[in-house]
C-alpha cells in the first residue's frame, strides 16, 4: 500500500538529500507536523476569542519553509511577510514564544507588540515577520548587501506571496540585487491567490511569475513545493549561487494554503471551490507525500508517525496553556522598545523629550 | 583660530571623520559618488574612500532606502542621501514602517542605526513635489529623531552624532545654505579633539529680553534678520532660539526662554497644520501660560502648495519683514 502511494524520488537523490540522516528527515517530518498543530490550535484559540486582529495560517505551506529552512547555515538569513508562524518555528522560535504573542501576552516573542504578523529572531537569524506587502524585500536585499559589506560569506532568503510580486519595491529589489550582485535568494511562496484574487487575475506573466526575474538577468526556476526532497535539491543551487557567486536568485515554489488569506477572510470558498481546495488537501498535502517517503524508505512506521502528531499537538496544547497563564504587558511597557538609546539609558537617549504625552 | 567652512563642507568633514573612525559606516544614494553629489556635498568622498564606502544607487529610492536599513540591522551604518527630501514619498513604507517600527514590532530585539539625509526646503524654484519640508510628518512618529540644522558649525556636529545614534535619524538639510560660511572650529580646537553636538539641545543663537523666536533649519537664519531690524528700528530685543533637533526636543530651553521674555513666536518654513509651531505653542500654553503676556504666534510658509513663480515663491515662506510685523503684533 505504501508503496503504491509513493511518490516520484528523482530529487531524493540529489546531493544534498542523499546526505540526510533518518534523523534528518524524521527533524523535518517533526518541524511540519509541529507548524500544522500549531496553526490548528492558533486557529481554535483565535475563534475561542483569545486573539485580535489577523491570522494569517501557513497550513498546507510547511514544506517551503522547512524545506528551504532546512539547507540553511549559520551566516544565512531569513525574511518573510505576515504568514510567517512557518518559518519561525523552523528556524527554532519556540511554540511558547510564538503562541503568547498571539496572545499579545508579555512572554510573547515581540513582548506582545507585534502579534502574529510581527515574529522576529535575530539570534536565530530570523528578521521577520513583515506586515506590509513586498515591504520586506528590500529589507532582505539589505540583509544580503550587509553579509557582502562584511565579507561573510552567506545567503539572504527573502520570503514573498504571489501577490507581492506586483509591488514597485519588489522590482527594485531585484535591480538592486543583480547591480550589486547580492546574495539573497527571493523565494515567491506562491499559493494562487492574492487574498481573494487569483494569480491570473492579479498578474500579467508569460509563462510564470519568476520568469520576471529574467529582466534583471537573475536565475529564476518554478517548482513545486509539496515535497521537501525537491524543494530542498531546487532551493540548494540557489543558495550555492549566492554563497560561492555572490548572485542572486527567485524561486517560485507552487504551493496552496488551506484556509483563508487570514482567519477572517469569509470568502475563502468563494473564489476558489470547495474541490479545489479538497484536492489540494487529499493529493498534495506536504505532510502526507513527505510521510510516504518515510514510510517507504522505512525511516519510520505508521504508529511512529502517529507518535510524533501526538507530540506535536500536546506542544500546542500546552503552548496555549503557558500563553493563556502569561500575564499581559504592563502599561509602562508601550514605552519600552520605541528608541534603542533611551531603553539603554544612554546619554543621548536622557537628552530632550523623546515622547510627548502630558 | 576660526575658520570659514561651507554648510556642505561641514557635512563632507563629518562623513569623512566617521568614515575614517568607524568601518561599519557606508555613505550612499543617487549620485553621491561619481558624480560628486547632486549638491556637491559629498564631493571627493568617493575618490578617497572608494567604491565599497561611497556607493551610487539608481534612482529607486525605496529599494536602496529598504537596503539600506536591513544593512543596519545587520549592524552596518549607513549614510543614506535622498537628493531631495522630498523624495521621501517614494520611500514611505521603508522610512516609516521598516525603519520606523521594527525596533517596537520585534519587542527591542532590533534597531536600526541609520541616517537618512538630504535638503528639505522650498526656496528654489522647483515647484511643490520638490519643496517639502517634512520634518513634522517624520517627527510625528515615535522612533523617530529629527534633525534640522541651521549653520555649518550645527550641521557637522550633529552629522557626527546621527551617525553615532542607534536609532534612525531624519537629517534635514537645505539646498540655501550649503552655500553659506560659519565659523567651525579645527578638530584640534575642541577640548575632545571633534565637534559633537548632542541632539535634543537647543542653543541660544542671540540673546534677548523682549520676546523670543523659536525656529529651526533656515528659518533660524530669517529670525536672527528680523531680530536685527527689531532692534535697530524698534528697539525690540528679540531671543532667537534655534531648536536644533525636532525630536527629541528640548523643551527645557524653550520654556527658559519663553518665562523670561513672555512673548513667543515659531517661525518655521513647514506648513502651520500641525507643523511644529502647532506643538510647541501648545507646548508652552500647557506649560508656562501664567508666564505668557500675549498669545504664541507662529509664522509658517503660506498654506498651499510650494508656488514655482519665483517672485511669490519668495514670500510664501517667511521672511523678516513678516517676522518683524508678527513681533510688532504682540510687542
Amino acid at each position: 500500500m505504501a508503496t503504491a502511494l509513493a511518490p516520484v524520488t528523482l530529487h531524493a537523490d540529489a546531493p544534498v538529500n542523499r546526505k540526510l540522516t533518518e534523523e534528518d528527515k524524521l527533524a523535518l517530518h517533526r518541524q511540519m507536523v509541529r507548524i500544522r498543530a500549531f496553526e490548528q490550535l492558533s486557529l481554535q484559540h483565535y475563534q475561542g476569542g483569545k486573539m485580535a486582529g489577523f491570522l494569517h495560517l501557513y497550513i498546507g505551506q510547511e514544506s517551503v519553509a522547512v524545506g528551504t529552512i532546512s539547507l540553511l547555515g549559520e551566516n544565512d538569513h531569513i525574511i518573510t511577510a505576515y504568514r510567517d508562524h512557518g518559518h519561525a518555528l523552523a528556524v527554532g522560535m519556540s511554540m511558547n514564544e510564538c503562541m503568547a504573542e498571539l496572545f499579545g501576552k508579555a512572554t510573547g516573542c515581540s513582548k506582545g507588540k507585534g502579534g502574529s504578523m510581527h515574529y522576529f529572531a535575530p539570534d536565530k537569524n530570523y528578521w521577520g515577520g513583515h506586515g506590509i506587502v513586498a515591504g520586506q524585500t528590500p529589507l532582505g536585499l539589505g540583509l544580503a548587501y550587509g553579509l557582502k559589506y562584511k565579507g561573510i560569506r552567506g545567503a539572504a532568503l527573502c520570503y514573498l506571496g504571489d501577490g507581492a510580486v506586483n509591488q514597485g519595491a519588489f522590482h527594485e529589489s531585484l535591480n538592486l540585487a543583480a547591480l550589486f550582485d547580492l546574495p539573497v535568494i527571493f523565494v515567491i511562496e506562491n499559493n494562487g491567490y492574492s487574498m481573494g484574487t487569483s494569480q491570473h487575475r492579479s498578474s500579467a506573466f508569460k509563462s510564470c511569475l519568476a520568469e520576471r526575474a529574467s529582466g534583471y538577468d537573475i536565475d529564476w526556476e518554478l517548482f513545486s513545493g509539496e515535497d521537501i526532497y525537491e524543494v530542498r535539491a531546487r532551493t540548494q543551487i540557489a543558495v550555492e549561487r549566492a554563497h560561492n557567486e555572490s548572485r542572486p536568485s527567485v524561486l517560485e515554489i507552487a504551493t496552496y494554503r488551506w484556509e483563508g488569506h487570514s482567519v477572517a477572510d469569509a470568502n475563502k470558498l468563494k473564489y476558489r471551490t470547495k474541490e479545489e481546495v479538497e484536492r489540494h488537501q487529499q493529493q498534495h498535502d506536504p505532510i502526507q507525500i513527505w510521510k510516504r517517503h518515510l514510510l517507504a524508505e522505512r525511516v519510520a512506521t505508521e504508529d511512529e508517525l502517529k507518535q510524533m502528531d501526538r507530540e506535536a499537538f500536546k506542544e500546542a496544547e500546552e503552548a496555549a496553556e503557558f500563553a493563556k497563564s502569561s500575564p499581559f504587558p504592563e502599561p509602562e511597557s508601550i514605552f519600552e522598545d520605541v528608541y534603542w538609546e533611551v531603553d539603554n539609558r544612554t546619554e543621548s537617549g536622557r537628552t530632550g523629550r523623546h515622547f510627548f504625552n502630558d | 583660530m576660526p575658520r570659514s567652512l561651507s554648510y556642505r563642507h561641514a557635512l563632507r568633514e563629518a562623513f569623512d571623520e566617521e568614515l575614517a573612525r568607524d568601518p561599519m559606516v557606508v555613505v550612499m544614494g543617487e549620485e553621491v559618488a561619481q558624480y560628486n553629489g547632486a549638491y556637491k556635498v559629498t564631493e571627493g568622498l568617493w575618490e578617497k574612500w572608494g567604491d565599497k564606502r561611497i556607493v551610487d544607487t539608481p534612482i529607486s529610492e525605496a529599494g536602496f532606502i529598504g537596503m539600506g536599513i536591513g544593512a543596519s540591522m545587520l549592524g552596518v551604518r549607513p549614510v543614506m542621501e535622498l537628493m531631495f527630501w522630498s523624495f521621501y514619498t517614494v520611500a514611505w513604507d521603508q522610512i516609516i514602517n521598516n525603519a520606523g517600527m521594527v525596533r517596537y514590532m520585534s519587542g527591542g530585539k532590533i534597531h536600526c542605526p541609520i541616517v537618512i539625509r538630504g535638503p528639505a526646503n522650498g526656496g528654489t524654484g522647483v515647484g511643490a513635489t520638490h519643496s517639502h519640508t517634512p520634518e513634522n510628518i517624520m517627527a510625528s512618529f515615535p522612533g523617530m529623531k529629527v534633525v534640522c540644522p541651521s549653520n555649518a558649525h550645527d550641521a557637522k556636529g550633529l552629522m557626527k552624532t546621527a551617525i553615532r545614534d542607534n536609532d534612525p535619524v531624519m537629517f534635514m538639510e537645505s539646498t540655501a545654505l550649503y552655500g553659506e560660511l560659519w565659523d567651525v572650529p579645527m578638530n584640534d580646537e575642541l577640548p575632545g579633539g571633534e565637534l559633537l553636538i548632542p541632539m535634543g539641545v537647543a542653543d541660544v543663537k542671540r540673546a534677548g529680553t523682549d520676546l523670543t523666536l523659536i525656529a529651526h533649519g533656515r528659518a533660524v537664519i530669517t529670525c536672527l534678520k528680523a531680530a536685527e531690524m527689531l532692534k535697530a528700528e524698534h528697539q525690540i530685543d528679540a531671543e532667537v532660539l534655534d531648536l536644533r533637533t525636532i525630536r527629541p526636543l528640548d523643551e527645557e530651553a524653550v520654556l527658559q526662554s519663553v518665562a523670561k521674555t513672555h512673548r513667543a513666536i515659531y517661525v518655521e518654513e513647514g506648513k502651520p497644520f500641525c507643523g511644529i509651531g502647532a506643538q510647541v505653542a501648545y507646548l508652552i500654553q500647557n506649560k508656562i501660560f501664567d508666564e505668557l503676556d500675549a498669545p504664541v504666534q507662529r509664522v509658517c510658509s503660506l498654506d498651499a502648495p510650494a508656488i514655482y513663480s519665483p517672485p511669490l515663491e519668495k514670500i510664501q515662506l517667511p521672511y523678516p519683514e513678516v517676522v518683524v510685523a508678527k513681533a510688532l503684533s504682540i510687542c
